[in-house]
């Protein structure tokens, strides 16, 4: 068994390229790199594209925190008289972005869960057992990559009316849960694995719900975590199918509920960029403490393509 | 079972696993329950995309309204409308104007990002935080973040940049038919560049350290470290983000939407809004979809190519 179990880190599709960012660019080499007149060039131009990009951020920022009344002077200032968080304190009492926000993070968890879930067990299912018409059945999945759900908006929302989903939580999730797309990066995945670890569960008497449960998914980690990164992003950020399904405010998401909103907020522009900071501040702050797991897994599902 | 006893050097618990691998009672574990295992996915599967692209189907072949009902069948008419329609032609013109305007910008500036904090190797924390986090921004947020920051020709970020470099501002970036499209690009840049820029670090990093030491051997200079070892190892990794490049920006549909609804004078209204337009708010559903299928198949198109390109390069890896 051992010798098995030693050749398991070693299949993980993901190991070569992925773990690379973890290690930093320099792994290898070891050596610290001299600041050649070059290199100073290339920093400065990195720093200034950095800026360059940083800009908007700190605008909306800047504005927010400026006084109502300043937020349309007709020359450039980052900053107000004063500091002030009023424009926050007025879009948060409304309660609507509370609401939108329970909203999002309530859709994005129940859909990365069922993305998951039913993903990693049809994957499994494809690459890992025999049954009549299973190449038919996945040659069908694998053709549905090539459907956008934006082409199937017009009958999706036919059936969503004839279903009673319209304007509930089910209507945004059920539609966006089956992804092709990840059943086809999983059963690469599981491809990759070797099977004398699940037999080795069988030769024990494991049943078959068992070594999926207690081998296959312990061995997936990485792979599921990127799949379940990238849906939540996917979610979280979905503006389409969740503004075309919901009508009621109480049932929109965060960013359809924002940009249903937005006109309400006419002029008052600081009131405008701190409801946006607060509706982009969680992914971000997500993103602050899973920067390394976040990368990998948008690269690696990004690139599963190839 | 007697064909593993000859490999007897094998440890004894490696043969038992083998030769219970070979066992009936094993070889059947492999054969069950696949149904139960899929069966989840390919309920959810059936319902929400092979019905709905059947339903799309029969919905484009009759003149059904919003609520479904009092629907005729009418044949191919939605479909001949639609290839004489000239606002399906313009904004389907619109989505491919897009397409080619945002494709290259956002490839190579992905690429020259990601080729700046691959060799700086200093701080990549903040190169990854300036780069990729508007990629984790909702459209919504920057759609919204950019109309305000270039719409205001008096208060708003761009025009008050310009004026503090004497230029002269007032240029209608989302009201001037020559801007409008032009803006939407760069907010687009801004906004996505992030992704290629992972793809293209993550490429980097797997390229071999020994051919770059060989080359510095050889005397090779940093522009032919980069010509002839970078751009080339990078090949493959640049056609898949071409592609799903192409396939993203075909998509487009957010950020006009809130940018500019389409407009000015519909110059920017891509063909999902045309869709939007037909469907939702003119209730027409059954040429909305025949419109979406017109689209399909464009997208279906540079899938195809797509297909083909990975099973060459699949095959070429195979090689």
């Amino acid at each position: 068994v051992s010798a098995t179990v030693k050749a398991a880190p070693a299949v993980t599709p993901d190991a070569a390229p992925d773990t690379a960012p973890a290690a930093g660019p320099g792994a290898g080499s070891g050596r610290r790199p001299r600041w050649t007149p070059g290199r100073v060039g290339m920093l400065a131009a990195a720093l200034a594209l950095a800026a360059l990009w940083v800009l908007p951020l700190a605008w909306a920022v800047a504005t927010s925190l400026k006084p109502e009344n300043e937020t349309t002077r007709t020359s450039l200032e980052w900053i107000g008289s004063r500091i002030t968080f009023d424009a926050y304190e007025k879009v948060w009492a409304s309660g609507d972005l509370a609401r939108w926000m329970v909203n999002s993070a309530y859709i994005s968890a129940v859909t990365t869960a069922l993305t998951v879930l039913t993903c990693a067990m049809a994957a499994y299912g494809f690459s890992r057992t025999e049954f009549r018409g299973r190449r038919a059945l996945y040659g069908l999945v694998l053709a549905g990559i090539m459907v956008p759900p934006q082409v199937l908006i017009a009958p999706l929302f036919a059936e969503m009316v004839s279903l009673g989903l319209v304007d509930t939580y089910w209507g945004v999730i059920l539609p966006q849960v089956a992804v092709p797309a990840m059943v086809f990066i999983l059963v690469k995945f599981f491809e990759g694995v070797p099977r004398e670890l699940e037999e080795a569960a069988f030769v024990d008497g494991a049943g078959r719900w068992r070594v999926f449960w207690t081998v296959v998914i312990p061995l997936s980690r990485p792979v599921l975590a990127a799949v379940a990164i990238f849906t939540f992003i996917q979610t979280w950020n979905n503006f389409l199918w969740p503004f075309l399904v919901t009508t009621d405010p109480n049932a929109m998401t965060l960013p359809v509920g924002l940009v249903n909103v937005q006109s309400t907020y006419g002029a008052r522009y600081a009131q405008v960029m701190a409801s946006l900071v607060i509706a982009g501040l969680p992914l971000l702050l997500v993103f602050a403490f899973f920067q390394r797991q976040i990368v990998r897994g948008v690269a690696h599902t990004g690139l599963a393509g190839q | 079972m007697t064909a593993t006893a000859p490999t007897a050097p094998a440890p004894p618990a490696r043969a038992a696993v083998r030769a219970g691998a070979r066992s009936p009672a094993v070889r059947r574990r492999w054969t069950e329950h696949g149904l139960v295992f899929t069966a989840p996915f390919l309920l959810l599967y059936a319902l929400f995309l092979v019905w709905p692209v059947l339903l799309g189907l029969k919905m484009s072949l009759g003149d059904d309204n919003i609520a479904g009902t009092d629907s005729r069948f009418v044949g191919l008419d939605n479909y001949a409308e639609a290839l004489r329609d000239p606002e399906v032609w313009s904004s389907l013109w619109h989505t491919v104007w897009f397409t080619l305007l945002s494709t290259v910008p956002l490839v190579v500036t992905g690429l020259v990002l990601a080729l700046l904090a691959h060799h700086l190797r200093v701080v990549q924390w903040l190169w990854r935080l300036s780069w990729f986090t508007p990629f984790l921004l909702p459209s919504g947020v920057v759609g919204l973040l950019w109309l305000w920051m270039i719409y205001p020709s008096d208060f708003g970020l761009a025009d008050l940049l310009l004026k503090s470099l004497g230029l002269d501002p007032g240029i209608g970036w989302l009201t001037d038919t020559r801007y409008a499209m032009l803006s939407i690009v760069l907010t687009t840049v801004w906004w996505t560049v992030g992704f290629n820029f992972l793809l293209y670090l993550a490429a980097l990093q797997a390229i071999p350290q020994h051919l770059y030491e060989a080359a510095e051997l050889d005397g090779a200079g940093a522009w032919h470290r980069l010509r002839h070892i970078t751009l080339p190892m990078l090949s493959r990794t640049t056609a898949v983000v071409v592609v799903l490049q192409l396939l993203a920006s075909l998509k487009i549909f957010d950020q006009v939407y809130i940018m500019t609804g389409g407009g000015p004078d519909e110059s920017t209204r891509p063909i999902l809004q045309y869709v939007y337009d037909a469907g939702f708010t003119g209730y027409r559903i059954g040429y909305a979809s025949a419109v979406s299928y017109v689209f399909f198949a464009l997208i279906v198109i540079v899938s195809l190519i797509h297909l083909r390109m990975t099973r060459r390069s699949r095959e070429e890896a195979a090689k």
